[in-house]
């Protein structure tokens, strides 16, 4: 039946070689599926993947240094760090021109605040020279080394000369160093002193916190889903309304309810007081911290987690639990031999699906987690709009982002992206 | 599961009501928050305080002001005004695109495909506070920074993901041979679409569409950076409110859509039963 | 007298505003951006309201995006599209961002108006004047607030007690972030106020004001929002809270809740309007035409009326009157009045934009242990 055994291809309909016009056909159907997710593919380019690009691009990018400060760049490109002396008049001289170019522009500044991040005190040295700078005579004014180190010892330091140097380069890995708690050090990268690491201890500890609200929504969403799924309609969509309602109440909202409710002179406690399982003066601790957090998440994120695991159970018979009833199974065999292994599909979308989304929240935990329960999209937030280093919560993002999609690859090998319901 | 076997053993009683009440406890772990917003909406005091006052039940405990205080404020008024001109127009575009791309990838053969999926859902991957600072760089330089239009499409990317997600999935179980034997008798491929296939994916198209409404209804780190004073949406104004001054306000205003949600749940409810019965279904 | 002068000197003042309008050169949509909530409803009342009347068919649009005014004004710079015509920030802020290019220089003798009395308005509004790019509207602080009914018969006087759990036990809280935490912190530990800066430069300084504030970690709620304290002190959640003193007045005076004032080392600071870079001359007109209307020494002494931070102009001090609806005196609440500042802590600007960040990240990994 193959081509060979005929004299010539098979031809369709049409004349046309069958090969070929089949050919044509996948062709054209593959043209039009692309041609239906063409508009939103442009859409989502343009309106959302162009700007997070756009962002973490900052991450890397280092070009202020090279822009404002030129001609010291060049000149100081042979300087020997560790040679134990200053750089040479040259430089300085270089320096100079571009400080008085630099104030002129009022740009001196922000190239201070960049290498600040790097160095503390770079900023004020900037700052305090830039002000003198605009009079600076290059030609007539000198020796540079002596007016720039009059002007502020801090010129005289070989450690900010340094900081110049390594910071010279129009790209720079030193956020992503910052990101991981190191810093570059005389010889290459090293670890920041223990005092001041913290980021890889947020991402460790965000993860762990988003497993734990994972799991405990697998634990409180699945009962929920359960019954929703094998009450009979009227019943399941009424209770329904109690799963979607808060939904409809804003997550600002619910994060002051939880507030209320976990504080030491809140509901919670008072109803705990009035009871008499806890004493007054010995209130319980349920908020500022990893609990509250939980607690707050947990509720915020169980539709997410109810929904799949409903719409999946809803598709299994009743039939298969009594099947294998009958055939002798307890109930506990029968469920979790028969029953459970046919809604982890369900249990593994509302998983990532919560997962994915608790590992970038900021606005709960900076309401209630206090400071044990807080995320490291609180810092991202922090150098946004606080701190300004944009450099530095680009890299967190990147990393952050890294862990996202290396989770997402994972779920989609294991369980696929098609299987993700959500009712 | 309406009601036990007559030959259930004691063990299965006692589990059957056990596991009602641990359902009914997390039924009440879901409203709880709402349960204690309700009350607190009418307090007399400006802060999110239960009052000795309110607990003796005594009526000076209690006050409206906080809903006058709504209905009143030209500032709340605007925020609602904005959130419901911005929010539908988003879910109509997430739909709209996110519906026909989730049949396109729905297709037998699609190019690409895994890559294309990553991309489209990644409005739901990528931590909303990056997302939102490069939006508002991007957005800046394209002048739509602070204008209706791009907190709208905005919106409309964080609620594309939702939107895919349950298309995609009721299509998977979408039989292709009814768009073929449409197309065999004469349809053309609106009609085929119209007729035959959007009735069978429209549960996932409305449940995608009330993710994305939500999405933009409830989205505040977004539209705090794209928008600008003039798109001031409800929890922009929520926000404010817990920033700067604790208003009881802001439950008068959750109290309010709690009602109107149930509201229109309940009536969603109340429909689908008619239409059944008009229908000559049985209920189960 | 001194009436006429005030008189002739509104006078003045309505004449070059209806001159500027004649021309036709001002911009008619005029965009604040404020904080929101009580201290933006003082500024709408004491000189937004009147400005509005004095000069029909001007609107008035808000943005309240004071805390997240740095990264916007820098991002906007950065676009080419400065959409706020006018932006009220702390002085910190505005110090950088003048440093930064991104507000206009002012020279506040001819920009602004002089005191009733002919003062310059530099001299006005003398030491306040801390950037050449800032306009000081008013003085705040941030200061403790304590539950009356919570700390015994021995109401705490100085700042030191928020250190002592043996005499107040409780939670207390404090905002995140090392500024003024760390000064008290040292200041409680034995530290002399004028070598504080000099102690915290050291990494050992560092590490003992840490160590100081580590003795109460475990009591601390620290806040983000200026709104957090009073709604802690209101539920009795905390013995003490640090907050702007404008919150615990209107906690106290407007709201009735047992709270008392501790003013013991407040940290006095400024928040006043900036002039966003590169403007459009129509919509800079009008943005400096409301400035000079804004920060005469009237306005300033209206606005006080509404809010208990004192106002920036040292003239406007002797008009501050009563409050205008509660009518209590306002004086002895506003943090400069000399029964409240006899022990102040004046924040060193200039050490912290060139420390923050470093402190910030020790400040942070020690938060998070």
């Amino acid at each position: 039946m193959s081509d060979t055994t005929l004299d010539g291809p098979v031809l369709a309909a049409d004349g046309t070689p069958l090969k070929r016009s089949l050919a044509r056909a996948l062709r054209r159907q593959k043209l039009r599926a692309l041609m239906l997710i063409a508009p939103l593919l442009i859409f989502i380019l343009v309106t959302f993947i162009m700007p997070v690009a756009d962002m973490l691009f900052r991450s890397v990018e280092n070009g202020i240094v090279e822009d404002t400060l030129p001609r010291t760049v060049v000149a100081l490109a042979d300087w020997d760090a560790d040679s134990g002396e200053l750089p040479s008049e040259a430089v300085f001289a270089a320096m100079a021109a571009d400080l008085k170019d630099a104030a002129e522009a009022k740009t001196h500044t922000k190239v201070g605040s960049r290498l600040n991040y790097e160095n503390p005190g770079i900023s004020s040295l900037f700052r305090k020279t830039g002000r003198r700078a605009k009079k600076f005579d290059i030609e007539a004014d000198g020796p540079w080394k002596e007016q720039l180190i009059d002007i502020n010892d801090g010129w005289g330091e070989r450690e900010v000369w340094r900081t110049i140097q390594t910071y010279s380069p129009t790209y720079t890995a030193g956020y992503y160093l910052n990101a991981v708690d190191m810093q570059v050090g005389t010889d290459g990268a090293e670890m920041r002193p223990e005092d001041e690491r913290i980021y890889m201890l947020l991402l460790k500890r965000t993860l762990w916190m988003s497993l734990l609200i994972t799991f405990s929504c697998i634990l409180l969403g699945y009962p929920v889903a359960w019954i929703l799924a094998n009450l009979p309609m009227r019943q399941a969509n009424l209770l329904m309304i109690l799963v979607l309602l808060p939904f409809w109440t804003s997550l600002l909202v619910r994060t002051s309810a939880w507030k209320i409710l976990l504080q030491q002179q809140g509901v919670i406690n008072d109803i705990l007081v009035w009871i008499g399982l806890v004493a007054d003066d010995n209130r319980l601790v349920m908020i500022n911290n990893q609990f509250g957090t939980i607690v707050a998440m947990t509720h915020i994120l169980l539709p997410f987690m109810i929904l799949p695991m409903y719409s999946v159970m809803q598709t299994i018979p009743p039939s298969y639990l009594r099947a294998a009833k009958s055939l002798g199974a307890t109930d506990w065999t029968a469920f979790w031999r028969v029953y459970f292994p046919q809604t982890v599909p369900g249990i593994g979308a509302g998983s990532i699906l919560v997962f994915i989304l608790a590992i970038g929240y900021y606005i709960t935990p900076a309401l209630v987690g206090g400071t044990t329960g807080t995320f490291i999209s609180n810092r991202i937030a922090f150098h946004i709009s606080t701190s300004l280093n944009w450099g530095l919560a680009a890299a967190l993002g990147a990393i952050l982002l890294a862990v996202v999609l290396a989770l997402y690859w994972a779920y989609d090998k294991i369980v696929g992206i098609d299987n993700v319901k959500l009712g | 599961m309406s009601g036990i076997p007559s030959y259930a053993s004691t063990g299965q009683r006692v589990w059957y009501y056990t596991f009602r009440v641990i359902c009914g406890v997390i039924f009440f772990f879901l409203i709880a928050p709402i349960v204690v917003v309700m009350p607190l909406s009418f307090n007399a005091q400006d802060f999110f305080t239960f009052t000795p006052e309110m607990l003796r039940l005594d009526p000076a405990g209690y006050s409206l002001k906080h809903y006058r205080d709504f209905f009143s404020s030209p500032d709340w008024q605007q925020a609602l005004g904005n959130s419901v001109t911005i929010a539908p127009v988003a879910t109509l575009l997430s739909v709209g695109f996110g519906t026909l791309a989730a049949i396109g990838l729905s297709q037998p053969h699609v190019p690409f495909r895994r890559a294309i999926m990553a991309i489209l859902i990644s409005p739901m991957i990528v931590p909303l506070i990056i997302s939102a600072a490069g939006m508002y760089f991007f957005y800046s330089r394209l002048g739509l920074q602070g204008s209706y239009w791009g907190v709208v499409l905005a919106h409309a990317a964080l609620g594309i993901p939702f939107v895919i997600i349950t298309v995609t999935a009721t299509l998977v179980g979408f039989d292709h041979s009814l768009t073929r034997a449409a197309a065999n008798m004469g349809a053309d491929p609106v009609t085929t679409f119209r007729r035959v296939q959007m009735p069978l994916i429209l549960p996932g198209v409305i449940s995608g569409a009330l993710f994305a409404f939500i999405t933009s209804f409830d989205e505040v780190v977004v539209v705090l950076f794209v928008g600008s004073a003039s798109q001031k949406t409800l929890p922009w104004q929520m926000f404010l409110g817990l920033r700067e001054q604790i208003s009881p306000t802001i439950l008068a205003v959750a109290t309010i859509l709690v009602v109107i949600s149930i509201a229109l749940l309940t009536t969603v409810e109340l429909l689908r039963r008619r239409s059944e019965k008009l229908r000559g279904m049985s209920p189960q | 007298m001194k009436l006429t002068k005030t008189l002739l000197a509104t006078t003045a003042l309505a004449a070059t505003s209806g001159a500027a309008l004649a021309d036709g050169h001002m911009a008619n949509e005029l965009t604040l951006v404020s904080w929101g909530g009580a201290y933006q409803a003082s500024q709408v009342k004491a000189y937004v309201e009147p400005y509005l009347a004095m000069n029909p068919g001007v609107t008035v649009v808000w943005d309240e995006s004071s805390a997240e005014a740095t990264a916007k004004m820098r991002a906007m710079n950065e676009a080419g599209n400065v959409t706020w015509d006018l932006v009220d920030a702390v002085a910190s802020d505005a110090m950088r961002m003048c440093d930064e290019g991104l507000i206009e220089e002012l020279d506040h003798d001819a920009d602004l108006a002089a005191a009733p009395d002919g003062t310059s308005a530099s001299d006005d509004f003398g030491d306040l004047l801390v950037s050449d790019c800032f306009v000081p509207q008013i003085v705040y602080s941030t200061t403790f607030g304590y539950r009356t009914d919570m700390v015994g018969d021995t109401p705490p006087t100085s700042i030191c007690a928020i250190f002592d759990l043996d005499a107040y036990p409780g939670k207390r809280s404090l905002q995140k972030r090392p500024i003024d935490n760390m000064e008290w912190a040292l200041y409680c530990d034995g530290v002399a106020k004028d070598e504080i800066y000099d102690v915290l430069g050291t990494d050992e300084g560092v590490d003992r004001a840490l160590a100081k504030l580590g003795t109460i970690k475990d009591q601390v709620v620290w806040w983000t929002a200026g709104a957090e304290t009073p709604q802690l002190l209101a539920d009795g959640e905390v013995v003490f809270g640090s907050t702007f003193n404008g919150r615990l007045f209107s906690a106290i005076a407007e709201q009735g809740q047992p709270i008392g004032m501790l003013w013991d080392m407040q940290s006095f600071d400024l928040d006043g309007w900036v002039l966003p870079a590169g403007l459009p001359e129509d919509r800079k007109a009008r943005a400096m035409d409301f400035l000079k209307f804004a920060t005469d020494t009237q306005r300033l002494a209206d606005q006080a009326a509404y809010i208990s931070y004192g106002p920036a102009r040292a003239s406007s001090a002797p008009l501050v009157g009563k409050h205008a609806e509660l009518g209590i005196d306002m004086a002895p609440h506003m943090p400069t009045d000399p029964a409240n500042s006899g022990n102040v802590h004046v924040y060193d600007y200039e050490w912290w934009a060139d420390n923050r960040d470093d402190l910030d990240a020790k400040f942070q990994a020690w938060l998070a242990k």
